[in-house]
């Protein structure tokens, strides 16, 4: 192929048809430095629920401090040293570390890498009928970036002074001063967020470049949209975020003083810096980020759980095109609200207006989305499988945190809830029950695709009902401990405030749910391994999906994904077409006539 | 198993995914320096007086880098221009030019540095030098990062040349806009913090 | 590789040259209007002004932003737009500012 030859015809390639042709790679090039898309996204996928474990596990040490603050904690207290938990009790800068970390793992290194890196990768190609990425090497750049910044943030435990502590939101001038293990977390934002900016590149390139003849844009599955779209929210909101680390480790390690206001004195003393600088600069960068990340973290969720609603009603999506369109104003809209959480920094009352409209008007696309999901299953033929148990429990659990959202969204209603647990509930129910859910359901729906076997069912309902029970158990009372004004980030869970001796209990309801919780992800751990080898058999298209990832690859997809790239005829939610022989027609079948 | 439209055009985009892959990299790009020009105007807007750019800086020196990173993306574009017609000769030429001029820049730029250092001028005495030093340094790391792919491009990797010269016009052309874009910031950088 | 009409390098490097030396001419414009020492406003709306000239020669030229497709084009604006909110909603945030 010469400069010379751009002609048409040469531009449709068939992919690798036999296995013979490329020789067999070894097992470091096929399982740890592959660059197919398949086992990037089965890498991203466990590698992000291991660490989702590990946030898990630091948020059930908390809850222990929480439920009994001041107490020893039996047994494992001591093993945590002197240093932490003294006499086995938990000093107040673990508890910070704790929650710092905790929320960093999760958000960058549990949801997204599995929402985003795992599912995104192993679907998506699938979906739009690619035999990979457009750029198989980058890809499996992005895997190790993650990889890289994962270990470097586990690697600031171990420094002097501890992890980062000073909250996810690593606000200044607190972040600037405090120990090495903030900037242990810098440097780890910096793989991590690079990780994120290769992957969003291949993500948008991929959807555009490399779909199958026939798979128009508004033919697209909508968990393609949601990908995509995401895609555009890391590309474009992260690089503030890096600046701003940049800027913060600039302050911690150059001197400069770019978020360090003149006049600071710490510990009675006055910094010896050149001051200038402005703690809010940070805010703004921050959440420059922060805010489209949330989206980050729902809009996959969205794009499963409408795969898996359109599958199991047997019915294509209601309101597609409204759905499609909701999520390109959302994206758009996601970067002119992020102030909202920035009410109380002395904001003037213009510019507070300003977003707390934008705010607003966000809310309608989420609501447009959710309601059409609800509106989906009205007249379908219910299919109850563990992916819907998951995907239909989405709905409320996201509808109660969307709600809740909207007196933070309000200045005037934020500023008694400002940074209190209702905060603290509100995001929950829209990232626990409602996001890691809606993955769970993913992972029960795509389970069979990458192994040819399905999940056990029973194992199944025993991972989802205590699971919803407790996650209710958790949170809920937050919204009610908040409203009393207890705030966030107290390592006593407010104990030595008055006004919050009513309400103190709630913290050990949280803290029995939370425990509960973990216990209920065990018939879900049992399962996943097992399954893996000992699930039922499932065929290629084991739920009758219309969607290329089933209808067209086998389960699992060999190198290439499809013997021949499919053709699309038709668009994706073909459920119980009229007069059709059975109740789904794949987008791939031929056309008529 | 080939990866369709790496190279050839995509009939309906118009492109190939390679040059969306490198504007939607740049595009990042455009977020992360605004990001820092943002930074720029907090800091002044709150600045109780802020230095005049000829206080600290040395705008001969600066102009000159200026007229410097030009001639590179002229040359740079000429390179690809030249790969265009088929004129490998021509290639080699200008790609060396554009490497050699941003050598040029990078050895102005350690003496500016130097001679600020010398001065007893550091990214902590204030916060002008601070996001001097900063947007300088990392728009510098870009330059540095950009020549490692030009010199790539003109030694081992224009092996690709012989073997399928469209795929390696299409490199050039890419590395290309990464070094305009360079350019590009560099043009907003220079009045910014050495002329106002 | 991109277009089907042979590759007219005349016309371009005729642009290329056309564009080097306004970059040059507007290099020395906006150094030479540096030392009159305008009021602070003036100045800046003059020097980023020259500078969005001389940057968009650049993108529409070497970069051949001019003649590109609608993909990138939307792209881009789109990224200006955040561009522009990012450079400018702070700003206004502390302009806004309770007591100022």
């Amino acid at each position: 192929m010469g400069p010379t030859d751009t002609t048409k015809a040469g531009a449709h390639h068939a992919p690798a048809h036999e296995h013979g042709s490329h020789e067999e790679l070894s097992f470091w090039r096929k399982y740890v430095f592959s660059t197919d898309h398949k086992t990037i996204g089965i890498q991203y996928a466990v590698t992000g629920m291991l660490f989702l474990l590990f946030g898990f596990c630091l948020m059930m040490l908390m809850r222990w401090q929480l439920a009994f603050p001041g107490r020893a904690l039996p047994l494992i207290g001591r093993l945590f040293g002197e240093e932490r938990m003294p006499g086995g009790t938990m000093l107040p800068t673990f508890y910070n570390e704790l929650g710092a970390m905790h929320g960093t793992i999760m958000v960058f290194m549990g949801v997204v890498p599995l929402a985003v890196g795992g599912f995104g990768n192993f679907v998506l190609p699938l979906q739009i009928g690619a035999p990979d990425m457009s750029f198989p090497r980058l890809n499996m750049a992005s895997y190790w970036f993650f990889f890289l910044g994962g270990v470097t943030m586990l690697a600031s435990f171990f420094v002097p002074g501890g992890a980062a502590q000073s909250g996810w939101t690593s606000y200044t001038p607190l972040a600037d001063i405090a120990g090495t293990g903030q900037t242990i977390w810098i440097l780890g934002m910096i793989f991590l967020i690079t990780s994120s900016l290769l992957g969003a590149i291949n993500f948008i390139t991929t959807t555009i470049q490399l779909r199958a003849k026939g798979l128009t844009f508004f033919r697209m599955p909508f968990f393609v949209w949601a990908q995509f779209v995401t895609a555009f929210l890391l590309l474009l909101a992260f690089p503030p975020l890096e600046a701003a680390a940049l800027l913060q480790l600039m302050d911690r390690v150059a001197g400069t003083s770019f978020f360090l206001p003149t006049g600071l004195v710490v510990s009675g003393q006055a910094l010896q810096v050149s001051g200038g600088g402005n703690p809010l600069l940070w805010q703004h960068l921050f959440w420059f980020l922060a805010h489209p990340e949330v989206y980050v973290l729902i809009l996959p969720a969205m794009g499963i759980v409408a795969e898996v609603i359109a599958n199991n009603t047997r019915k294509p999506l209601f309101g597609y095109r409204s759905m499609v369109y909701s999520l390109i104003f959302l994206g758009f809209m996601s970067f002119i609200v992020w102030a909202h959480h920035m009410f109380m920094t002395g904001m003037g009352t213009t510019m507070a207006a300003f977003f707390q409209t934008t705010t607003m008007i966000i809310s309608i696309p989420s609501v447009v989305i959710l309601t059409s999901l609800i509106i989906s299953l009205w007249g379908g033929s219910i299919r109850i499988n563990t992916p819907m148990l998951f995907a239909l429990a989405f709905l409320p659990m996201f509808g109660i945190g969307g709600l809740t959202g909207l007196p933070l969204g309000l200045n005037i209603t934020d500023i008694p809830l400002h940074d209190t647990y209702y905060v603290i509930a509100h995001f929950h129910y829209v990232v626990a029950p409602g996001t890691i859910f809606a993955l769970f359901a993913g992972i029960y729906y795509w389970f069979p695709k990458a192994t040819g076997r399905r999940m056990s069912e029973r194992l199944g309902r025993w991972h989802f009902w205590p699971s919803l029970l407790f996650m209710n158990g958790v949170f809920m009372p937050m919204f009610l401990t908040g409203m009393a004004g207890m705030s966030r980030r107290l390592a006593d869970g407010g104990a030595t405030y008055a006004f919050a001796k009513p309400v103190l209990h709630y913290n050990q309801w949280s803290s029995f749910s939370a425990w509960a919780l973990a216990l209920a992800q065990i018939p879900f751990i049992i399962n996943f391994f097992w399954s893996i080898k000992h699930g039922e058999p499932a065929e290629a298209n084991a739920w009758q999906a219309t969607t290329l990832d089933w209808a067209a690859a086998p389960s699992p997809p060999g190198h290439g994904n499809f013997k021949e790239l499919p053709v699309v005829t038709r668009g994706p939610y073909e459920y119980s077409v009229p007069g059709a022989a059975r109740d789904f027609i794949p987008q791939n079948a031929r056309a008529e006539g | 198993m080939e990866i369709p439209y790496t190279v050839e055009i995509r009939p309906d985009t118009g492109l190939n995914s390679g040059k969306i892959g490198i504007w939607l990299f740049l595009a990042s790009e455009v977020m992360l320096f605004g990001a820092l020009f943002a930074t720029y105007i907090l800091l002044r807007v709150g600045a109780v007086e802020w230095p005049h750019g000829a206080h600290y800086l040395n705008i001969p020196l600066a102009t000159l880098n200026t007229v410097v990173l030009i001639s590179s993306s002229v040359t740079m574009v000429m390179a690809w221009a030249s790969l265009k017609r088929d004129d490998f000769g021509k290639f080699r030429m200008y790609m060396a030019a554009t490497v050699g001029f941003g050598a040029v820049f990078l050895i102005v730029k350690y003496f500016e540095y130097s001679a600020k250092f010398h001065h007893g001028y550091f990214p902590k005495t204030n916060t002008f030098l601070a996001i001097y030093f900063t947007m300088t340094g990392l728009h510098m790391l870009h330059v540095m990062g950009g020549m490692a792919v030009n010199a790539y491009l003109w030694g081992p990797g224009a092996k690709l040349w012989r073997s399928d010269k469209e795929h390696f016009t299409n490199r050039v052309e890419n590395s290309g806009l990464f070094w305009h874009f360079v350019d590009l910031v560099w043009i907003f950088l220079f009045p910014v913090l050495y002329l106002l | 590789m991109s277009d089907t009409h042979a590759f007219d390098l005349k016309k371009h490097v005729r642009a290329y040259i056309l564009v080097f030396v306004s970059l040059m001419v507007l290099t020395l414009v906006t150094v030479a209007v540096s030392r009159f020492h305008l009021p602070v406003h003036q100045a800046i709306t003059v020097a980023l002004l020259i500078a969005t000239i001389k940057g968009s020669l650049v993108a529409c030229y070497f970069m051949h932003l001019i003649s590109e497709k609608k993909l990138i084009l939307w792209v881009m604006a789109l990224t200006v737009i955040f561009f522009a909110v990012l450079l400018w909603i702070p700003m206004a945030t502390v302009a806004d500012r309770i007591g100022h």
